[in-house]
C-alpha cells in the first residue's frame, strides 16, 4: 500500500475541506444568504434529548453538520455515541429537542410558525437522506451479496433492475468484492460483510453516513481492509459522515472534525489537532491517556 | 381366498372415508395455516387490544379440547342460528384448534429474527410492509416449517373426530366395517394404520422439500 501518498492526499483535501465548512459556518452567521442552499447544515440536533426510563442518556444534544462534512466522534463506552447515530437513523425517537435534514425537521412538520409530530410518510422521505453503517454488519443472510445491495434500489427506490445491478456492482467493485457478489453473507469474512455492507448503503446515496464502530466487531487483521475503504469515500465522495470509532489514527487523518462525547454530552470538539494535540477539558484527556496506555477498547 | 374377495369388496367403503378425511385434513389444514398467521401476527401487533383478541383466541383454544369445540360448533351454534354442515363445522373446529398452537410457532419464528434485521431495512428506508415481506418474512419462514408439519399431522389424528359429528372419515368406516363383517378386524386396522401413515409421511416429505427450498444457498 501507498500509504504516504494516500495520508498526503487526504491530508489536502481535508485541509480544503475545512476551510470550505468554516466559510460556510461562518455565513450562517453573516445572515443575508442564511438560507441558501450552501450554508443549510446537512443534519442539524437543536436541544436533543434522550431518555431510557428514568436514564437520560444524551442530555440536550447541539450540533451541525455541514455538507460534506466527515465528523469523528469518540468518547467513552455508554457516553451515547450509539445513541446520536440512532436518533437520527430514525431507530429511536428523540425524548425532546429537534433534529433537521437539510433545514426540515426529522420528526416534526412545520404548521404556520409552529411544529406538530410528523407521520410516517414524511419521516420516510426525510430518512432517504441518511444512511447508516452497523457494527454488526446486519447483511440479509438470505440474499446474496449482489442481492442485499440492489433489494432497496429495487424495492424502495423503485430502481429497474438492471440499472440497480449496474450500480451495485460499480459500488462492490469499489469495494472491492466484485469476486464475490453471487455468495452469500454467510460466506464471507467479517471484513467483507462490512465492506458489502458500506456497499449496500452508499449505494443509495445518503446526503450522510453513519457508521456505528464499523470495525469493532472485526478480528483485528480485517480492521484495515475496512478503514481503507471508509477513508476512499471519505476522500473521493462528497457525502457528509459521522464516524463513531475507537481507532484514533483513522479519526485523526479522515475527520474534519472531532467529538468527544462523555456523559450524554459533547464535552469538547475541535479539528483533529486541536483534540488529539491540544485537548483541553481533563476529561478527554484522561480519555486519551487511556488510549495511549492501550486500554482503549470498548466497543458498546 | 374368500377373505381376500371380502377384503377388497370392502375397499371402496374405506376409500369414500378416505376422501372424507383428506378434505378434512386438508381444508383444515389450510385454515388453521391461514388463522396461525393472523393470530401470530396480531400477537406482535403494536395495538394492545389487538394482541389481547389475539392472546385470548389462543389461550381459550389451546385451554378446552378439540372434541368440546367440534360439539359446540355443531351442535350448539345452531341453537343461536348459526347452522353449518358438518364438513364445515369439522373444517372449522380443527382449523380454530390448531391455528391457536399456529400462531405461537409464527409468532416465535418472526421474533427470533434478529433485531438488526429490522433495523438495517428501516436504515434503507424500507416500508413495514417491505421489511416484514422482504426481509423478515423469509428468514422465519424456514424456521414455521419443522414445527408446521408436526402440527399437520396432529391435526390429521384429530380428523377422526369428525365421525362423532356425523361425518363418515376414514376412521368411521373402518369401525363400522368391523361390525358389519366378522373376522376381518386384523386387516381392516393394518389397512386403516398404514393408510395413515402413509398421509403423515407425505406431509414430512412435502414439509422437507419446502424447507428445502426455503433455505436454499444459505450457508
Ligand atoms: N435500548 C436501550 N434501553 C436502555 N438503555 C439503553 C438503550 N440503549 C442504550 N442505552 C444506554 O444508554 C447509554 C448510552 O448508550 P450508547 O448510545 O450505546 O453509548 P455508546 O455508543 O457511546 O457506548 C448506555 O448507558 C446504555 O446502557
Ligand atoms: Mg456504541
Amino acid at each position: 500500500m501507498a500509504l504516504p501518498k494516500v495520508l498526503s492526499r487526504s491530508e489536502d483535501t481535508r485541509k480544503q475541506r475545512t476551510q470550505l465548512i468554516k466559510k460556510t459556518q461562518e455565513g450562517l452567521k453573516v445572515g443575508p444568504n442564511q438560507r441558501s442552499a450552501e450554508t443549510t447544515p446537512v443534519v442539524r440536533y437543536r436541544g436533543v434529548k434522550k431518555s431510557f426510563g428514568e436514564v437520560e442518556v444524551l442530555k440536550g444534544i447541539d450540533l451541525d453538520i455541514m455538507p460534506g462534512e466527515k465528523v469523528a466522534v469518540i468518547g467513552p463506552s455508554g457516553s451515547g455515541k450509539t445513541t446520536l447515530a440512532r436518533l437520527l437513523m430514525t431507530l429511536e425517537r428523540p425524548s425532546g429537542g429537534i433534529i433537521e435534514v437539510e433545514g426540515e425537521p426529522l420528526y416534526h412538520k412545520r404548521v404556520g410558525e409552529g411544529l406538530v409530530p410528523a407521520d410516517e410518510r414524511h419521516i420516510a422521505r426525510v430518512r432517504s437522506k441518511i444512511g447508516m453503517v452497523f457494527q454488526h454488519f446486519n447483511l440479509f443472510p438470505h440474499r446474496t451479496v449482489l442481492q442485499n445491495v440492489t433489494e432497496a434500489p429495487i424495492h424502495v427506490k423503485k430502481m429497474p433492475r438492471r440499472l440497480a445491478e449496474e450500480k451495485a456492482r460499480a459500488m462492490l467493485e469499489k469495494v472491492g468484492l466484485i469476486e464475490h457478489i453471487d455468495k452469500y453473507p454467510g460466506q464471507l469474512s467479517g471484513g467483507q460483510k462490512q465492506r458489502v455492507a458500506i456497499a449496500r448503503a452508499l449505494v443509495m446515496e445518503p446526503k450522510i453516513m453513519l457508521f456505528d464502530e464499523p470495525t469493532s466487531a472485526l478480528d483485528p487483521e480485517l480492521v484495515g481492509e475496512v478503514l481503507a475503504v471508509i477513508k476512499e469515500i471519505a476522500e473521493k465522495g462528497d457525502m457528509a459522515m459521522m464516524l463513531i470509532t475507537h481507532e484514533m489514527q483513522f479519526a485523526r487523518e479522515v475527520a474534519d472534525r472531532v467529538l468527544f462525547t462523555d456523559g450524554g454530552k459533547i464535552v469538547e470538539q475541535g479539528t483533529p489537532e486541536e483534540i488529539f494535540e491540544h485537548p483541553k477539558s481533563e476529561r478527554l484527556q484522561a480519555f486519551l491517556a487511556r488510549f495511549r496506555n492501550g486500554f482503549g477498547g470498548g466497543s458498546q | 381366498m374368500t377373505s381376500l374377495e371380502t377384503l377388497i369388496s370392502l375397499l371402496p367403503t374405506l376409500m369414500k372415508g378416505l376422501v372424507v378425511t383428506l378434505e378434512v385434513f386438508l381444508l383444515g389444514s389450510v385454515v388453521a395455516a391461514v388463522l396461525a398467521f393472523i393470530a401470530g401476527l396480531m400477537r406482535l401487533s403494536k395495538f394492545r387490544i389487538v394482541r389481547f383478541l389475539a392472546a385470548f383466541y389462543v389461550e381459550f383454544f389451546r385451554g378446552t379440547s378439540l372434541l368440546i369445540q367440534l360439539f359446540w360448533i355443531f351442535y350448539v351454534l345452531p341453537f343461536f342460528g348459526l347452522d353449518l354442515s358438518a364438513l364445515t363445522a369439522g373444517v372449522l373446529a380443527l382449523g380454530l384448534n390448531y391455528g391457536a398452537y399456529g400462531s405461537e410457532v409464527v409468532r416465535s419464528a418472526i421474533l427470533s429474527v434478529p433485531r438488526g434485521q429490522t433495523e438495517a431495512a428501516i436504515a434503507l428506508n424500507m416500508s413495514p410492509v417491505l421489511r416484514f415481506r422482504r426481509i423478515i418474512l423469509p428468514q422465519a419462514w424456514p424456521l414455521m416449517i419443522p414445527p408446521f408439519g408436526n402440527l399437520f399431522i396432529e391435526l390429521l389424528k384429530g380428523t377422526s373426530l369428525v365421525s362423532l359429528i356425523t361425518l363418515s372419515d376414514l376412521t368411521f368406516q373402518a369401525m363400522s366395517l368391523r361390525t358389519t363383517v366378522s373376522k376381518l378386524e386384523i386387516p381392516i386396522f393394518a389397512l386403516l394404520l398404514i393408510i395413515y401413515f402413509v398421509i403423515a409421511y407425505a406431509v414430512t416429505l412435502v414439509m422437507r422439500a419446502l424447507e428445502k427450498k426455503a433455505t436454499v444457498g444459505r450457508a
